[in-house]
């Protein structure tokens, strides 16, 4: 009996994973033994999302490898364990523990090790390069007794590391050698604009300079860093980041060939120059004498060397070999859109470049272009919108001229070019080299209906992520083209979606639940009761339609006030012990002494917890629900009016203090917030809506982070939409800059009434934009541009809500049958509800809890319950 | 303040609507104080809470007005609904829902709410009670 032929890997890192995953496929781990080395004391895992620890991540997440792999295929893994020599004429390697292990094929996957530049003191204590979990779990344990941090270094992972050292509360600087940031990637114009985000960020830097030295204390811990202009940055901790170098000792040791720059050479096969060995990744330097550190070219390799060995065991895979590959990236950096592709640096004969850049908005633009009009690369710093369009369409001549793919709204021709006008060809996850044929089939031939399943099938979008978003909009289009049902219904009732139900509505003129229910509902659901989803969400299509069919709007008249939902109901927000919060609109934040006096005598007289809330304005909690009618009455004589804050509809209008006061402002920010908040209020829509206004490019009211903002500019206003806080915070886009006042208001009309029309239930405008085909190009061209000709009637929309308003408080305190609905008791009007009960806690109230509690089931926090 | 005890409506239309609770009929609302759709409360004489809804069907339900998800005495302020023809309540806290007619919970079936027969009376019946 023959022993099976022996592979052993060296190195199980994102690459050397990606060989056993290969082997696997090609069925070789069936017929071979195969052995891998693992220096580190862990299987591999991401290191492309290494920094995602900081953010949450735990080690386990990050694996590559699920559980079971080694086991299912039968690979011996040895992990902590490094191979320290190779005798190649023996065909055996020995590990530093002092195992050996004979081969036949060996593979090397060793990646590369950081450049540590040989300065004085780079041994001292807080010391630290950024390349392995072990290396974060030591700067993650000793930033916690640091107060400043400085990485050196300004290149992709430079910056990453800074991030990272910011988000660890530290005070940061990045010192980079060359005169610019991100140098292999951006040009100079780039780096300026890169510059400017990082700085804006609170991270210092300084460029065109060198760490020469590092100055510990007697203690030997790192208390500054000596740069080369003789200049000192005190710190406490120092990152390591100059660059990676390729671990080929082990090769040059026993004799492989290997650059005179480092890595080993192979050929397009991946072998070495000793035909049993092979080696893949970062440690390679490939036949276009490149040693490449990224990982999806390492991932060719590993697909090259799995298919030779395959073959050279009796195999057909046949693969062609690897001769080079597209190094794009697009940095992760919080906050930060920077994005290289193809020959971002314009080095090919005859380049041109098509430039956009306004330092004012720190947004750079480049793409290279060749004499005949094909795009060859490019740089986007500020707004990396484009990057998975872009970098798609590398290499061909694009179907629009490239000037208006980099040009911002409202300048030359807008881009209307989403991923479906790319060739099938086009690579769409550079990470794992997928096509977007690849992707179109998932939907067509695997039938995935949802973005996890195309991740799984393809597995495009499964590394960088920078990919996913066109991902989904190619899937999108593929279901829809093939008219796959999804039931995009809004719920058990009806199979229209809220944007359709809108338009049925509109154009049928139809006025209430009843009529739409037993008109439009599926078949199961008519002359039903329809449930806790379909009719708040109808409740508000009926609200904002109300105006414009002039069928009334009060959301407490008639059937209408079935439909709401408690909050809409009472016009204040349910609390968890049954009790309510009051919350009066305060238009932009702005309010007078008298008028907080108010809020202050009714809060204390009717023994109300106040709080200062995120939006600019002041909560009471703890009324019942009978109080509420009296409540409302001092506040209403005082000049306030319903804050919404129990609707889906405007929220608040946030200000900076602006130009009357500030010494940086350069316009009255509060008058416009206030006229904003004046003119949509008490609109309802499919979610709530925020917006800001900011004095100037500082950006104090947080503008960027709202449904629309607004921030001031020397010459006007720009308008900014799609932003959002909370769970999944967006920051906005550039719809339109340096608009006047009318202008500004005609745009925000139209936009909202847009979005009014076409969002699903419960969306933001933020995944709205997402999701709607075209993204904000479309948005732009049907709001800026009026491409559908529908503006004239999104005005007309407004204009009516804006006639129609009524401050529903008012209104209800003048009618005495809404208020019949202010009691506790049907059969006890007079009685307060006996279980909404407060116990003190800082000078204030809070909810008695422990009545609430009854013998059987423990009160549960809003955490502890699952919703559905 | 009025103390928390239960006291018959001043029933002019006539018909009132009954609960039964501890082994009697309580008198509670005449009919027309409930809202299609919606939900009230009310104060059982034992000072317990009750939630009383009617659908568009015309039919009328009673079940304790307690949310077993938070202890807080809500449910009558849900929104009603209805799936394969069976009345629903959703609690206005945390949104989970319960079966007017069984007091089932439609999303945890360890859960359900007390319920509470009721009928309604014309006032002649009601004195001769
Ligand atoms: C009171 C307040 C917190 C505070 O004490 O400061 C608050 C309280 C609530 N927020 Fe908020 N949010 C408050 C400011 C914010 C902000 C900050 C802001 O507006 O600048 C945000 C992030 C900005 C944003 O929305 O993009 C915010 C993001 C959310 C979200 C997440 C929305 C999202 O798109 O992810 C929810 C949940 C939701 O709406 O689905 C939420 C929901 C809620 C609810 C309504 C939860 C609920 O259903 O009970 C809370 C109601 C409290 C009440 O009964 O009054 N709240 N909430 C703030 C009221 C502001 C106001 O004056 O109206
Ligand atoms: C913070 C960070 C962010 C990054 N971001 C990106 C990005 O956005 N996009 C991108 O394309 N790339 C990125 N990279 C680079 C990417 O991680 C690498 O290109 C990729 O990991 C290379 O894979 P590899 O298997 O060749 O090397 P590695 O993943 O480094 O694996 C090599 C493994 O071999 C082990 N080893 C070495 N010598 C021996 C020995 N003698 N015996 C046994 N084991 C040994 C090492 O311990 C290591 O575990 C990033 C890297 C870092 C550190
Ligand atoms: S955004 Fe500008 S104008 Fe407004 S407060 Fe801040 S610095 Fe002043
Ligand atoms: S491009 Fe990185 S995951 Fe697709």
């Amino acid at each position: 009996m023959s022993t099976p032929e022996t592979i052993v890997l060296v190195g199980h890192g994102m690459v050397g994973q990606r060989f056993l995953e290969a082997l696997a496929d090609h069925g070789v781990t069936r017929r071979a033994r195969v052995i891998v080395l693992c220096e580190e004391p862990r299987p591999a895992y991401d290191r492309v999302k290494l920094t995602s620890y900081f953010s949450g991540a735990t080690p386990e997440e990050l694996t590559l490898a699920d559980e079971d792999f080694m086991s299912r295929h039968g690979i011996e893994t040895h992990l902590g364990d490094a191979a320290a020599t190779l005798d190649r004429t023996a065909r055996t390697v020995t590990t530093l523990s002092g195992s050996r292990f004979h081969y036949d094929t060996l593979v090397l996957a060793t990646g590369s090790y950081p450049f540590v530049p040989p300065v004085p003191g780079r041994d001292s204590e807080g010391c630290f390069v950024y390349r392995t979990i072990e290396d974060l779990l030591a700067i993650e344990s000793y930033a916690q007794t640091a107060r400043t941090g400085a990485v050196v270094g300004g290149g992709l992972l430079g910056l990453e590391a800074a991030g990272a050292l910011q988000g660890l509360g530290l005070d940061t600087h990045v010192v980079e050698f060359s005169p610019r940031l991100m140098s292999i990637q951006v040009d100079e114009g780039g780096g300026a604009a890169l510059r400017r985000k990082i700085e804006g960020m609170g991270i210092q830097v300084h460029t065109g300079v060198g760490g020469q030295e590092v100055i510990a204390g007697e203690d030997g811990r790192v208390r500054s860093l000596l740069l080369s202009d003789g200049s000192k940055v005190a710190t406490d901790l120092v990152i390591f980041s100059a660059g990676i170098r390729p671990r080929d000792q082990l090769a040059r040791e026993a004799g492989l060939t290997t650059g005179e720059r480092g890595g080993i050479v192979i050929d397009e096969r991946c072998r070495t120059s000793d035909p049993n060995t092979f080696a893949i990744g970062e440690c390679a330097k490939a036949v276009d004498g490149m040693v490449y550190g990224l990982v999806a070219p390492g991932y060719e390799m590993a697909e090259t060397a799995a298919a030779a060995i395959a073959d050279s065991l009796g195999g057909e895979v046949g693969r062609p070999g690897f001769t080079g590959a597209d190094t794009s990236t697009k940095l992760k950096l919080l906050g930060v859109d920077v994005a290289s592709f193809g020959d971002a640096l314009g080095t090919a004969d005859g380049a041109l470049d098509v430039l956009y850049s306004d330092s004012r908005a720190g947004v750079y633009k480049k793409l290279v272009v060749s004499p005949d009009g094909a795009l060859l690369g490019g740089v986007l710093v500020g707004d990396a919108e484009a990057y998975g369009t872009l970098r798609a369409l590398t290499g061909s001549v694009p179907p629009v001229p490239p000037e208006s793919l980099v040009l911002p709204a409202g300048m030359g021709a807008p881009a209307a070019l989403g991923p479906t006008a790319l060739p099938d060809e086009a690579v769409i996850c550079s990470c794992h080299n997928v096509q977007k044929g690849a992707v179109r089939a998932a939907v067509t031939e695997h039938e995935c209906t949802d973005l996890p399943s195309v991740k799984k099938c393809t597995r495009a979008g499964t590394g960088c992520g920078s990919c996913v978003k066109v991902l989904g909009q190619l899937m999108d289009a593929e279901l829809e083209a093939g008219g796959i049902a999804v039931d995009k219904g809004l719920c058990g009732c009806f199979s229209h979606t809220r944007a359709e139900l809108y338009e049925i509505v509109r154009t049928l003129r139809l006025t209430t639940f009843a009529e739409i229910l037993d008109s439009q509902g599926r078949p199961e659901a008519r002359q039903g009761d329809g449930c806790e989803i379909c009719k708040p969400a109808l409740a508000s299509v009926l609200a904002s339609l109300a105006p414009a069919l002039g069928s009334g709007g009060h959301v407490l008249d008639g059937e209408q006030a079935a439909l709401q939902d408690t909050n809409d109901h009472h016009l204040a927000n349910l609390q968890r012990n049954g009790s309510y919060s009051v919350v009066p609109r305060v238009p932009g934040g702005e309010i007078t002494p008298a008028k907080l006096i108010v809020i202050g005598e009714v809060a204390r007289d009717f023994g109300l917890y106040t709080k200062i809330t995120g939006g600019q304005r002041i909560d009471m909690f703890g009324a019942r629900v009978d109080q509420l009618p009296a409540i409302w009455a001092r506040l209403v004589d005082a000049g306030f009016e319903s804050g919404h804050a129990y609707g889906k509809s405007l929220r608040t209008v946030k200000s900076c203090v602006g130009q009357t006061w500030c010494r940086y402002g350069v316009q009255d920010s509060v008058r416009m917030a206030i006229s904003l908040e004046l003119r949509y209020r008490g609109l309802r829509a499919p979610h709530k809506l925020k917006s800001a206004v900011s004095g100037c490019a500082r950006e104090c009211a947080e503008a960027m982070g709202k449904d629309f903002g607004v921030i001031a500019t020397a010459s006007g206003w720009n308008l900014y939409v799609g932003g959002n806080g909370g769970a999944t915070p967006r920051h906005a886009d550039l719809l339109a800059q340096d608009l006047s006042d009318a202008e500004l208001v005609r745009l925000i009309d139209r936009f909202l009434m847009f979005y009014i029309r076409t969002a699903d239930r419960l969306e933001r405008t933020s995944t709205w934009l997402e999701r709607i085909d075209g993204g904000l190009a479309h948005v732009r061209d049907v709001v800026v541009h009026d491409s559908l000709g529908l503006c004239d009637e999104l005005e007309e929309l407004m204009a009516a809500h804006v006639e129609g308003y009524r401050d529903e408080w008012a209104a209800t305190l003048e009618d005495p049958e809404r208020l019949q609905r202010f009691v506790s008791f049907v059969n006890a009007p007079g009685a307060p509800d006996p279980s909404v009960r407060f116990v003190a806690e800082r000078e204030q109230i809070k909810p008695d809890l422990t009545l609430l509690s009854g013998p059987d089931i423990p009160v549960r926090t809003l955490e502890g319950t699952s919703s559905r | 303040m009025t103390t928390a005890t239960a006291s018959t409506p001043a029933a002019t239309a006539g018909a009132v609507l009954e609960v039964a609770a501890a082994g009697s009929w309580h008198p509670v609302c005449p009919p027309s104080a409930l809202v299609v759709g919606r939900g009230v409360a009310a104060l059982l004489p034992d000072g317990s809470q009750i939630a009383l809804f009617a659908d568009r069907a015309g039919h009328t339900y009673a079940i304790a007005n307690r949310d077993p998800f938070t202890g807080a005495e809500v449910l009558s302020r849900g929104l009603l609904g209805s799936a394969d023809g069976r009345a629903f309540v959703a609690s206005p806290l945390l949104k989970q829902r319960f079966e007017l007619a069984t007091g089932r919970c439609l999303d945890d079936d360890e859960v359900s709410v007390p319920v509470y027969p009721v009928r309604t009376v014309t006032a002649a019946h009601h004195s001769a009670k």
